[in-house]
């Protein structure tokens, strides 16, 4: 079998930690090859080394069989090998066309000329149904779009070997069927692809071939007809892995949080950033929030959890007015917030695990006298958490925080607000950037919650969280609520109807 | 009619240098580098330029003179200006206060060489003006147009003219300006398509550097017969203008000439009758531009679109 590209026994060693340990990947020509693997497990590594921007320690990369050197992106793109980054790399202010010819322009005596270059690119964009507008600016486009744009520009550059880099992770599942297609289209047409994802359905959908990471290890290559999801997960993760949460019916009761007629006006433009959102969380619930990023959950839950003043509406909690609450009293009389960014709202990083674990309470008789920190209590009360969450460190309650693992920073997070006991708890994309273990541990903390008679706000982009953990789903579209669903009855295509603003309903609260 | 022919003359004299720093400031902000330096830039321009002036006046005069001086002070702009891109692109130093920096040391440095090199050991660098063009043949003659711009005036005007036209032209219509805007927007985008990123921002700022060198040298010459090691805050009303003018080549010009007519009026009212009758007294005509810069910027700031990467240091190794 002919490969077109070959990357044998890769090695690639940072301070104290192997990325790559002896991995070979191997792409055939025109297919579509998926790249598995957890977070950390060594796929963005492994495709840095791909692309130049790392130099492996050992192994080699062979071109159509031909071993090549590749010292910088630049040589990367001159063989032929183009990549769509997780984060777009387009600038906003430029057009469609100017982000697709930029480093590559077409010139006369030094003068810009754009006509071929438009004439190469609609040729594209007709040839693969991309259906781009060249002259819309960039920043007034759709994310699939804008997607559409880094794929043309590697096929303005004529790329054979074509890496997507977690490219689902920011569209709707419209999108994502239309992104599905495209490969597929590519692949027909003679480019070969690379596709780094953790998401198996999306294998089972579109990949030919797949080669499994975990821990900086290749673990295999498989043709994805001939395996399951759950074998791919296990070799994933390296055990068995539950993919649904245990979930016992149980029916909420009383109404314990109330958001009623919610607005956020935006500064400098007419448009509101939230719109009268009114809704209920009751005891005994898990209410989902689901939506395509950037519709207004963060403003959402800067309203909720009092970090940014809104215009109009209430917000009721067990009863009680909390519309002019302070940040303190929401935090200490039953709101918990797991903050969508952890490391902007939800640790201070430099401070040790032990006073991260009592940032909100460090002001109580229990750990302060005359406003001098007891530090005994604080570090017992620290160390019963860390027995209580299996928090992780290196120097127990003493660990900058910093220094820990993404996962075991969230639990840190999780252990502070639920042992407040609150009566609601917002949580915001809890699993963002966690493996698939730390992602069971929070979903099972959060049904836990729920059990004990709390009631759950979940905010989540994430379509398999949405559809496992909630009781109900409201959907939220430019600020707006769009449908109250039940997830036992929607499918995952009607929610992507309503989350793309093509369908809604009236919400009521 | 002669007296308004006189205050738009006197406009003219402040608003090209305004407008050449300014158009500066875009090529450097649009990299990506801000730079409040183009005060400390000027007066290293200027005095390199009159410097150089002084020296060779009493064997040479006229235009050739001043076209050489031009290149003095612009070479003089480019390599101080090299400091400013060094600490805020290799070292990825605060750009503001590397700017503030060059701004404090430049006027020290350049009273200080003054007295050093000049016999008569004084701070202040003078020399003959011999540059005024009286009347341009033939355009001269043209009604009212004529009348302003092509009598009693310098070559300088038409210099500031040319490096405006340049400046829009390069920034938008050539691969170079092109590249240069997606530095200071997006300079991961950049970098990703194989453009020098680092390489582009020191274009910016040596550009940056030659036109406020330039400026620095043609605010002097209309205005005064002698440097005295400062440019009276001109660098930063400059800065004013490129805020005001949106970091925009034509909107620059008009913000530089609305800028420029306020100086005019604060240096020039006691000619103006109807103004000089107002009877208000002299501080408050002085204090126009500066009030004018206030209220201006306190207004345009808010829709401001600055280059969105602007100040930040780009590190290829952070992504």
């Amino acid at each position: 079998m002919d490969y077109i590209i070959e990357m044998l026994n890769i090695r690639k060693e940072f301070p104290g930690i192997v990325a790559n340990d002896d991995i070979t990947l191997q792409i055939r020509k025109t297919e579509i090859h998926a790249l598995l693997g957890e977070n950390g497990a060594g796929k963005s590594t492994l495709m840095s080394v791909l692309f130049g921007l790392y130099k492996p320690e050992a192994g080699s990369i062979k071109l159509r069989g031909k071993e090549v050197n590749i010292s910088d992106p630049k040589t990367a793109s001159r063989l032929g090998i183009g990549m769509v980054h997780q984060h777009f790399k387009l600038v906003e202010d430029f057009t469609v066309l100017e982000n697709i010819t930029l480093g590559a322009e077409t010139v006369k005596n030094g003068f810009l000329k754009m006509d071929e270059a438009r004439k190469k690119v609609m040729a594209l964009s007709n040839r693969y149904k991309l259906y781009i507008d060249p002259d819309a600016k960039v920043s007034s486009i759709t994310v699939g779009m804008q997607q559409r744009v880094e794929i043309l520009k590697m096929l303005y550059r004529d790329n054979e070997i074509l890496i997507f880099d977690e490219p689902t992770a920011v569209l709707t599942p419209q999108e994502i069927d239309e992104l599905m297609g495209i490969m597929r289209e590519l692949s027909k047409e003679g480019k070969s692809l690379i596709f780094i994802t953790h998401k198996l359905e999306e294998i089972k959908k579109v990949a030919d071939r797949v080669t499994v990471l975990r821990r900086g290890k290749g673990i295999g290559t498989y043709n994805v007809k001939d395996v399951t999801k759950e074998f791919l997960s296990e070799m994933m993760v390296g055990r068995k892995v539950q993919f649904t949460v245990d979930k016992k019916d149980i029916p909420p009761k009383e109404v314990i949080f109330e958001v009623k007629n919610l607005s956020m006006k935006t500064k400098g433009t007419t448009r509101n950033a939230l719109n009268n959102i009114s809704f209920k969380v009751r005891k005994n619930e898990i209410v989902c929030i689901a939506g395509i990023d950037g519709n207004g959950q963060s403003e959402l839950v800067y309203a909720l959890t009092g970090l940014k003043h809104f215009d109009e509406g209430h917000i009721l909690v067990n009863g009680e007015d909390w519309t002019k609450k302070s940040i303190r009293y929401r935090n200490s009389h039953g709101m918990s917030h797991i903050p969508e960014d952890r490391h902007k709202y939800g640790l201070v990083l430099e401070y040790s695990m032990a006073y991260n674990l009592i940032l909100q309470s460090y002001f109580m008789e229990r750990f302060q006298k005359y406003s001098f920190l007891k530090k005994k209590n604080i570090y017992s009360y620290s160390d019963s958490l860390i027995g209580k969450f299996d928090i992780r460190s290196g120097q127990g309650s003493q660990t900058v925080t910093r220094s820990m693992s993404g996962g075991n920073q969230q639990k840190v997070i999780l252990a502070r607000e639920i042992d407040k006991n609150p009566s609601i708890m917002i949580a915001v994309q809890p699993a963002r950037g966690l493996d698939v273990g730390a992602t069971e541990f929070i979903h099972k903390q959060l049904v836990a919650q729920r059990d004990a008679g709390k009631g759950v706000l979940l905010i989540s982009l994430e379509l398999e969280e949405v559809m496992n953990l909630s009781d109900r789903i409201l959907v939220i579209y430019e600020g707006e609520l769009v449908g109250e669903l039940d997830p036992k009855k929607v499918t995952i295509q009607e929610l992507g109807l309503y989350m793309a603003g093509a369908k809604r309903d009236e919400v009521k609260a | 009619m002669e007296m308004l022919y006189l205050l738009l003359r006197q406009t003219m004299f402040f608003s090209i240098p305004l407008l050449i720093v300014a158009l500066g400031g875009m090529f450097s902000e649009r990299s990506g580098v801000t730079n409040i330096a183009l005060e400390g830039i000027m007066v290293m321009g200027g005095f390199a330029g009159i410097y150089f002036i002084n020296q060779l006046q009493s064997g040479m005069s006229g235009q050739l003179l001043l076209l050489l001086a031009i290149v003095i002070a612009v070479a003089g702009g480019v390599i101080f200006s090299l400091l400013h891109g060094y600490a805020s692109i290799n070292l990825k130093a605060d750009q503001v206060i590397s700017g503030t920096a060059l701004n404090m040391f430049a006027p020290a440095f350049v009273i200080y060489l003054a007295r050093m090199i000049q016999p008569s050991g004084i701070a202040n660098v003078s020399f003959k003006n011999t540059f005024l063009i009286s009347k341009v043949p033939v355009l001269g003659d043209i009604p009212v147009i004529g009348d302003i711009f092509f009598k009693n005036t310098y070559i300088t005007t038409f210099v500031g003219f040319f490096i405006l036209i340049v400046s829009a032209v390069v920034l938008y219509k050539t691969r170079f300006g092109m590249r240069l805007r997606a530095c200071g927007e997006h300079p991961q985008a950049a970098d990703s398509v194989g453009i020098n990123v680092y390489k582009m921002r020191y274009i910016g700022v040596m550009i940056s550097g030659a036109l406020a060198g330039l400026g620095g040298l043609v605010l002097t010459i209309p205005i005064s017969t002698e440097f005295k090691g400062a440019v009276n805050g001109y660098g930063f009303l400059a800065l004013a203008v490129l805020i005001f003018g949106q970091w925009k080549p034509m909107r620059i010009l008009w913000a530089s000439l609305f800028f420029g007519f306020m100086q005019t009026i604060s240096a020039a009212y006691s000619a103006i009758p109807f103004l000089l009758n107002l009877n208000i007294p002299s501080e408050f005509f002085k204090m126009t531009p500066y009030i004018a810069t206030l209220i201006v910027l306190a207004f345009s700031s808010k829709s401001s679109k600055a280059p969105k990467a602007v100040g930040q240091p780009y590190d290829q190794g952070a992504r």
